[in-house]
């Protein structure tokens, strides 16, 4: 895009604004591009796995597309999947030591969703679109915007989850302590069964298109 | 009546466009065209003119709902006295039920009415007669001793989800009252599993659990007389028992044409097809019972009878509709038979042959246009 602009550009201009922000609502990976719905699916019955797994994407998400910009002019263009594949992988492997080392429990909750990160149709879409043609600070910034794109409506769908389906919040027991239960109120099992985080992303969408119109669709 | 249609005739202008109450007009619009012929004329496209509008088909369906509902007032209080041991006329077995019934009837109307009127205000439409009949076949696929704020969360998640977003009456999808359903099945299996659903302050486990229940855990010496279960003096939803009056109020549908008799001919076909399949097997005694009996069991003649047909989540065309009955038939005692975590199949027989039922007609309608294509090739040559 930029490459051969001469002018110094300030760590923050307009442009890379744009890059951090734009994925967070109008380009967001999962509500948008409709990418990473599995893991979104399987990691958010509750809050605590789901911040978790979206610190993690973000993290593998930046740093990978940091990494192959910074190596982009030297990956030969035929074998450039195997070379950001191996770089996702050594992240995504860093990340899963470190979360079993320091957050046993958490890891085990999110079992292979971790390494599945590898297989995240983000990342690898963000490396192929953005990483390769864009400089290393841009490249950066589009991961850390996109980690976090997918992270929040993570989190906001592990926050739903967990409290109508679990009654807690970060495990500590909300509707206990208000005291619902005594009125009869029980927890929703629906909610802890995936097709719900569906649903919840679906209402998501729907909230998002009602207050962008721009995002709607031509009816063919 | 005259001084009514003055009345509305007066307030009218104030609902019109620039009246004071112009946000309100689809809820007056509903209530007159509810209370009074509409007069609008058609405008465009084509002139056919029918009594059966879409209020008049609602109006029948929830006729044909009726005596169900009644009967199932009345075996609520039945059950409940039986349980106790205790015999009471017909009144008092009569009221209790009525206490216990009504006011899930009014929670499922006054929740679903109340999103379709916001939802009509909010996109400027008419409010449609859509949620007459499912408001009336939520309560009757329900356990008496449904919790009243259940039954208000999930006709609000079936009409929001099952419907609205789909773009609202004759949009959806699947069938908003199963919709209803699923979703209390899955969130508060406790309440709602088919197996248990209802108790009135039980005596024993047995008085409890319903046939389905003993059937799939193999107590066939506890299972209740065939007569029983054919005029519905078993525990069990609130409207599912009674197949007789079940069979009533299809007659209704098919007399008046508004239930498709393709769909419920195959769909009992299936079913007792199915049943006889089981019957050659025969691995376990839940599979050796006769085939017919599947078909008066738990919620199966009412699902077929008054869900299946419902002419949105069906299947269109006329060979699909046998197409559909049958397998929704099939899976339904499929799911009963094999699945004991599911003990009642036809809820999730149906919502997934609605979820079919469009590819279904779409090869109807391609093998129809090839043996057409065919036609006209034969002759050219």
């Amino acid at each position: 895009m930029s490459a051969d602009t001469p002018k110094k550009e300030a760590l923050f201009s307009a442009k890379n604004r744009r890059l951090l922000f734009n994925p967070l609502n109008k380009e967001n990976p999962i509500t948008v591009q409709v990418l990473g719905i599995c893991s979104a699916l399987a990691v958010t019955v509750k809050l605590e796995p789901a911040v978790v797994m979206a610190i993690s994407v973000t993290l593998v998400t930046a740093f990978s597309n940091l990494s192959i910009s910074l190596l982009r002019n030297t990956i030969p263009p035929r074998i450039r999947i195997i070379v950001q594949l191996v770089v996702i992988a050594m992240l995504v492997i860093l990340v899963d030591e470190v979360l079993k080392a320091f957050y046993y429990d958490v890891s085990k909750q999110l079992s292979v969703f971790v390494g599945l990160i590898i297989t995240n149709c983000i990342i690898m879409g963000r490396l192929e679109a953005f990483a390769m043609g864009n400089k290393p600070w841009p490249s950066f910034l589009d991961g850390i915007g996109n980690g976090v794109g997918y992270g929040w409506i993570l989190i906001v769908v592990g926050l739903f989850r967990e409290f109508f389906g679990s009654g807690t919040i970060w495990n500590f027991p909300v509707m206990e302590k208000l005291g619902v239960y005594n009125f009869g109120y029980k927890d929703n099992g629906l909610m802890i069964l995936p097709p719900m985080a569906l649903i919840l992303v679906g209402v998501i969408i729907w909230i998002q298109r009602a207050r962008n119109r721009e995002l709607i669709e031509e009816n063919k | 009546m005259k001084a009514l249609r003055r009345y509305i005739d007066k307030i009218k202008p104030q609902f019109e466009k620039g009246g004071r109450f112009e946000k309100l007009q689809s809820t007056f619009d509903a209530f007159e065209t509810f209370l009074f012929v509409p007069n609008k004329t058609t405008t465009s496209g084509a002139h056919i003119r029918d009594a059966m509008d879409m209020k008049r088909t609602m109006s029948v369906v929830v006729i044909a709902l009726v005596p169900a509902l009644l009967f199932g007032m009345w075996n609520v209080g039945y059950q409940h006295f039986l349980s106790q041991g205790e015999a009471t006329g017909f009144w008092p077995t009569f009221l209790f039920g009525l206490v216990r019934v009504l006011p899930i009837v009014v929670v499922s109307y006054v929740t679903g009415l109340a999103i379709e009127f916001i939802f009509a205000q909010i996109r400027g439409h008419e409010v449609n007669e859509g949620f007459l009949v499912s408001g009336m076949l939520i309560p009757l696929v329900v356990s008496p001793e449904i919790p009243l704020w259940m039954v208000a969360l999930a006709t609000a998640f079936a009409v929001i989800i099952g419907k609205e977003v789909f773009g609202g009456t004759g949009m959806n999808i699947m069938n908003p009252a199963l919709v209803a359903r699923a979703f209390l099945f899955f969130a508060y299996p406790q309440d709602i599993s088919g197996d248990k659903v209802w108790i009135a302050d039980k005596a024993d486990a047995f008085s409890g659990a319903t046939p389905l229940a003993q059937a799939a855990a193999g107590n066939m010496d506890q299972m209740p007389s065939v007569l029983d279960m054919f005029l519905g003096l078993i525990p069990g939803s609130i409207g599912e028992t009674s197949t007789l009056l079940i069979l009533l109020g299809g007659a209704i549908l098919l007399v008046t044409g508004v239930g498709s008799w393709r769909i419920m001919l195959s769909g009992f076909a299936g079913g007792y097809l199915m049943g006889l399949i089981f019957n050659l097997w025969g691995a376990n005694t839940y599979m050796e019972i006769p085939a017919y009996q599947h078909l008066i069991m738990g919620g199966f003649a009412f699902g077929v009878v008054f869900m299946a047909t419902d002419p949105v989540s069906g299947a269109q065309t006329n060979r699909g509709k046998l197409i559909y009955g049958f397998l929704i038939g099939i899976t339904a005692i499929l799911i009963r038979v094999l699945n004991p975590a599911y003990p009642e199949g036809i809820m999730l027989a149906i919502l997934f042959m609605n979820i079919m039922a469009p590819l279904i007609d779409h090869y109807v309608v391609e093998s129809n246009i090839k043996r057409r294509l065919r036609r006209v090739k034969v002759k050219a040559a």
